[in-house]
């Protein structure tokens, strides 16, 4: 099995230990996982801003890249969302389909493709707040949203589970988007930054001393806006929690 | 003025309403009361005043600045607060009214089959319609726009007489722009929707579609209400405001020349137009006058009664989280004595329902629900849209009327997807905004900077050696993360927000010198 590891750039650039502890814990499950050594981004920012031809040339380089890998993982609901549904820029050549199908996000990864059953290794003593990232929740589906009226399941909160010594708790709006939006925290900048005041408001009170996500782009947005009201909180990615990070 | 000298604190107006703390409001299930207001958590009045903050500016065709508007209402800290938690409060009603009915998940899809069926076949449904109601003595009308609507219904009051009119409320007629074309004719307009008619006398639109006041405060409207109605300014209880409000148009409604409602839901086999209200104001303005005018979305059609059955449950659920609306009436034929007249608009309908990817949007029944879920607008209110139509939905509806002037709206969304899961029609919401955003950057109704700094950006990351160059330069430019604000001068992110530390080395550095001992390409 060709696992590719994919790093997303503000991974790569502000939170590396995330990509480490992804690539890590991959290979505590004895996967031989490769890291294209020319990768930059899925293209996201652009699409995102409706700018689907400013895109293609990224979209190109993420499928010459990948291309030829049975699973390609990465540690962000968000871009792996972009790539899945929103790749579309280029033409849909069978390889270019078959790179999109072949994208995971870390947690389904582990959760449905791998189906681990422990983590040794994880402990983790704290009282966490778990924040899904909205590309995760209702993009790619790690849990039920809380509109529906579907059977629960959270696939990070099994995983969670697994991890000792760990207490999770219930925030008051567990869905609420934090405000991060991609290039929505640039362009609206004060919205952005009210939503993101209101949910770590709403985590503090929770009685979280840390928040876990597997996305790093709201985490930053959350630490940020956390530091800026001067609250204690610590902002940590669910691959370092499964990779037996000792916070 | 008979509101004078009442006294809510000596002689309660109505001493039947209990206040929030009282438990004995029980249904027979014991459970406290879930109909609508009734069972709403009221959000108290700041007692500080605190001004209430206006909507988007309009320049003409100019492109609306939502995010100006949405910082000042942010700027009012009492304001948001209050139209925050009540709209989560509403959010919240709606998700435990949905998760009591196991099969609501059916109900929306059925919902949303009804719609798609009757759209795909809306020329049918219409003749259909247009005969039932000949057939029950209606007249029917046919406008094609909103200033079409407009001359249809001056000439039928005109042709009674008629100077005053009563009328219910309707989205359709704020599209029209009904009322300030009714104003500048000399016919005197009087809203009997509680909330609408706060915002006619304050000459403000209605900011959300169910609740159209929703973003004022108990103070705000004592402050119009003396102002207009010659209210104690200094009294904002809520009952003393709707009783003086009350006193006030009662005899308006009473004497008015002829009455208007909107539409819900226009039933083509019968001919019925349908109004749900939780005040049952549509009523007096349909019944009390001997001259009636219904305005219907060409949109609203449903070809049996029998599929009425399926909306009125969702849609009382989704926009209140009650279980059915106080009011819900039938308009088929003219009372003895009386007529009766229909007009069906267009207004930009059979364009849209020509449109690939946004077509689905006609489906919209106008519950709200997607305002109220909608992060973004619970912080920054619907007048900041600057639209007929805010919150989610408005962000897909507003730019078929004006591309330009709506172009920034599409972007006023973190793309959540909260809106589309609470959809009683199962519209993909969020879909439309991302696809509105491609639509609206390939015919260049973006901002030049931003469409540049998206340039820039896909020059970057598209190539490995560029990228590489920008992310080694790391304590310059690249610690306004995201990437993307690196070209942004203003640098919005670090206004806010604290940035983030920039590590030791990249993932990209760290792999090379632990994984690739040189091996390095």
């Amino acid at each position: 099995m060709r696992v590719g590891l994919f790093v997303p750039c503000y991974v790569d650039a502000f939170e590396p230990e995330v990509g480490i502890a992804t690539l890590e814990l991959l290979e505590r499950f004895g996967l031989k996982v490769e890291y294209p050594y020319d990768q930059t981004c899925c293209g996201q920012p652009m699409t995102n801003t409706g700018c689907h031809a400013e895109a293609a040339a990224t979209e190109a380089l993420f499928v010459k890249n990948f291309s030829g890998f049975d699973y390609i993982v990465a540690p962000s609901g968000s871009c792996v969302h972009q790539v899945r549904e929103h790749l579309t820029a280029i033409p849909q050549t069978e390889e270019v389909k078959a790179v999109r199908s072949r994208t995971f996000e870390l947690v389904e990864f582990l959760h449905d493709v791998l189906k681990i059953e422990e983590l040794p290794w994880a402990e983790f003593p704290h009282r966490v707040a778990y924040h899904n990232n909205c590309n995760s929740l209702r993009g790619i589906h790690h849990a039920r949203p809380s509109e529906l009226n579907k059977p629960f399941f959270s696939k990070p909160l099994d995983l969670l589970k697994k991890v000792k010594g760990i207490e999770i708790v219930d925030l008051a709006r567990p869905d609420e988007c934090c405000g991060f939006g991609g290039t929505f925290s640039v362009f609206e900048p004060a919205v952005s930054a009210k939503m993101g005041y209101d949910k770590v408001t709403d985590q503090s009170k929770a009685g979280a001393d840390y928040v876990v996500s597997a996305d790093s782009s709201c985490l930053m947005h959350q630490k940020g806006c956390a530091e800026r009201l001067g609250l204690p909180t610590k902002y940590i990615h669910i691959a370092q929690v499964l990779n037996g990070a000792a916070a | 003025m008979s509101a004078e000298g009442m006294n809510p604190q000596k002689d309660p107006l109505h001493p039947q309403v209990q206040p929030p703390t009282d438990e004995s409001a029980r249904g027979q299930d014991g459970q406290r009361l879930q109909h609508a207001e009734g069972a709403s958590k009221p959000v108290r009045a700041p007692a500080a005043r605190e001004a209430q903050p206006r909507g988007a500016k309009i320049r003409g065709d100019r492109p609306i600045d939502q995010a100006e508007a949405a910082e000042r209402f942010i700027a009012a800290p009492l304001h948001q607060a209050a139209h925050d938690a009540r709209l989560w409060d509403v959010r919240k009603k709606r998700d435990a009214a949905t998760q009591a009915i196991p099969e609501w998940e059916e109900l929306r899809e059925l919902a949303s089959q009804i719609k798609t069926h009757t759209l795909a076949n809306l020329d049918t449904y219409l003749e259909q319609f247009e005969a039932a109601a000949k057939a029950n003595g209606v007249h029917v009308h046919w406008a094609a726009d909103g200033a079409e609507h407009n001359r249809i219904v001056h000439g039928i009051l005109r042709d009674h007489g008629a100077k005053t009119l009563i009328k219910s409320k309707s989205m359709l007629t704020e599209e029209c722009g009904f009322r300030h074309y009714m104003a500048a004719n000399g016919i005197d307009i009087i809203e009997t929707d509680l909330g609408e008619r706060i915002q006619q006398l304050d000459d403000e639109e209605p900011s959300h579609v169910v609740m159209p006041a929703v973003h004022k405060t108990r103070i705000d409207v004592a402050e119009v209400f003396a102002r207009t109605l010659g209210t104690d300014p200094t009294n904002d209880d809520a009952h003393y405001l709707a009783e003086s409000q009350r006193v006030t148009t009662r005899p308006l409604i009473l004497q008015a020349d002829a009455g208007m409602t909107g539409c819900n839901f226009a039933i083509a086999e019968t001919g019925t137009v349908v109004t749900c209200t939780n005040e049952g104001n549509a009523d007096l303005s349909g019944n009390v006058p001997k001259l009636q005018i219904h305005s219907i979305g060409i949109e609203k059609l449903i070809p049996r009664i029998e599929h009425l059955g399926v909306f009125i449950r969702v849609l009382a659920r989704s926009a209140l989280g009650s279980t059915i609306t106080q009011y819900t009436s039938h308009f088929r034929a003219p009372r003895k004595g009386t007529e009766m007249h229909m007009v069906l608009v267009d207004n930009g309908r059979s364009a849209r329902l020509g449109m690939e990817e946004f077509w689905t949007s006609l489906k919209c029944i106008r519950c709200g629900a997607c305002m109220n879920t909608c992060p973004v607008y619970r912080r920054s209110g619907g007048l900041s849209y600057g639209a007929t139509y805010s919150g989610p939905i408005g962000l897909i509806i507003d730019p078929t009327f004006n591309k330009r002037k709506y172009s920034t709206l599409p972007f006023s969304s973190t793309m959540n997807g909260s809106c589309t899961n609470v959809c009683p029609v199962k519209i993909n919401i969020h879909e439309q905004i991302f696809a509105w955003r491609k639509v609206l950057a390939e015919e260049h109704q973006i901002p030049l900077l931003k469409q540049g700094m998206m340039k820039a950006a896909g020059a970057v990351l598209s190539r490995p050696a560029a990228y590489r160059a920008a992310i080694g330069a790391a304590d310059s430019a690249l610690k306004a993360l995201p990437r993307f604000a690196v070209y942004n001068p203003a640098n919005t992110w670090g206004k806010k927000r604290e940035m983030p530390e920039t590590p030791k080395q990249s993932f990209h550095a760290w792999y090379k010198q632990n994984r690739m001992k040189g091996g390095a390409k």
